[in-house]
């Protein structure tokens, strides 16, 4: 056997999409403390790699192993220590802010800490609190997505392009946030078009489809 | 492949979801008016179009209700899952430590609170326009009771499958009215047999035993189907 990773490990994973090849042969770790970042053109794969780590899509060959498990058979621990935040945002518009983030609390169990309305003042949607989310506007929306990372106690984040629709001060919060994350031994997947400043971690970039890690200047 | 274990985490999660989900129907009260308007509407033109004669309608009544309760609880059906499809929630759900049944298990339950009910609570006002005599009525609302929760729950399970699809609504009538045929035969055979003087305990153990295996069985298939269908 070969010693297991503290973290997250693919191992040899290749995706299509159609008859297209998106990338083969995919191997890396990424153990607590470090950032990964995906870039890529549109279209390179990048989600569809984030779904497979996050166990919700299969590859066509390869496995993702969390501490040496088997996601598929770590379930409740691997999910115990997930977060993944996709395109869609999983914010009901018809719910205030506090009830979708309670619903967010209870679904992901007792992995959670600070209290919500702490979370939502964090992400500045103090005032806004008990406001139907569809009269936020986009950029409040995804504030609201993303204060489920101020609740949440999982190592592992998986993060979808967070920076769409946000404004410069809630980048830079949340760049905040994932320093004291990394800090803290966790692991951050992240993708973004626009340029990620973590001031903490050891940061790795992967450019899809090349499959080889990219040391970070 | 551990069993769902009830901690006291998966049960807040499984009532959070369940409360979730009745006050999203409740801001959305016009959709849930839908299903129940058509099932109103269905067992009242009976009358108008095949005739008003009281023996035809009585000997009719069990069947029509029921083939209606059945078609409007199909209808409703799209409310099921669709929203939390598109908006990721499904992915969250998906994702959850907890058993994923027995999530999929609460937003059935909250789906027959705001869609079955109603339509057993409307059933006698229906039996009446039809001249169902008493027992006959208390006898269709027993078998509504025993019978909407299968159609949710046999219906989620075909929901779950043609979610991902573009126009699943064909397929999903093809999947689960096979299906629902069961339900529609014995339900309406107890009416009839009552109405007759005649024992129903046979068809109520029936529609009894369908309703145990489709709470066992329906969520696990369901959330099965889903975790497809997220993919």
């Amino acid at each position: 056997m070969t010693d297991a990773v503290a973290g997250l490990h693919l191992k040899s994973i290749s995706c299509t999409r159609g008859y297209r090849d998106l990338f083969t042969n995919l191997e890396f770790e990424l153990c607590p403390g470090q950032v990964l970042r995906v870039e890529g053109k549109n279209g390179s794969g990048k989600t569809s790699l984030l779904r497979i780590m996050a166990g919700l899509a299969q590859p066509l060959e390869g496995e993702v192993l969390w501490q040496g498990r088997k996601i598929h058979h770590a379930e409740s621990d691997y999910f115990q220590n997930l977060l993944f935040l996709g395109h869609r945002a999983a914010i009901k518009f018809e719910l205030t802010p506090i009830e979708n983030l309670c619903m967010a609390k209870s679904l992901h169990g007792s992995n959670t800490e600070n209290g919500i309305e702490e979370a939502l003042y964090q992400v500045g949607l103090y005032g806004f609190e008990d406001i139907p989310c569809a009269q936020l506007s986009a950029g409040q929306k995804r504030r609201v997505a993303l204060a489920q990372l101020f609740l949440s106690r999982a190592k592992c984040w998986i993060l979808d392009e967070p920076y769409t629709s946000l404004d410069v001060n809630a980048v830079s919060m949340l760049e905040g946030l994932f320093a004291k994350h990394l800090n803290n031994g966790g692991m951050l997947v992240i993708t973004s078009h626009q340029p990620i400043t973590i001031p903490a971690g050891e940061q790795r970039k992967l450019v899809l489809p090349n499959t080889q890690l990219e040391p970070l200047i | 492949m551990t069993a769902p274990v009830l901690t006291p985490s998966t049960m807040s999660a499984f009532i959070s979801l369940i409360k979730r989900d009745l006050m999203l129907s409740y801001r959305h009260r016009n959709e849930l008016l839908n299903p129940l308007l058509f099932f109103v509407i269905v067992v009242t033109l009976f009358p108008l179009g095949v005739s008003p004669e009281k023996q035809l309608l009585q000997t009719m009544a069990p069947g029509v209700i029921w083939v209606a309760a059945l078609l409007a609880a199909m209808l409703s059906l799209d409310t099921l899952f669709k929203s939390d499809y598109e908006d990721g929630t499904l992915e969250q759900i998906m994702l959850s430590p907890h058993s994923n049944a027995l999530l999929v298990l609460a937003k059935i339950i909250s789906h027959w609170l705001v869609t079955g009910v109603p339509i057993i609570l409307l059933a006698p006002l229906l039996g009446l326009f039809m001249f169902l005599p008493g027992e006959g009525i208390i006898t269709l609302m027993l078998t509504l009771l025993l019978g909407t929760p299968i159609l949710s729950l046999v219906g989620a399970i075909g929901m779950a499958l043609t979610l991902g699809l573009n126009r699943g609504g064909m397929l999903l009538s093809l999947l689960v009215l096979p299906l629902y045929i069961p339900v529609l035969i014995f339900s309406a055979s107890a009416v009839d047999a009552s109405m007759a003087g005649l024992e129903i305990k046979g068809q109520l153990y029936f529609l009894g035993a369908l309703l145990v295996l489709s709470i066992t069985l329906a969520p696990l298939a369901a959330a099965t189907a889903l975790k497809i269908s997220v993919e």
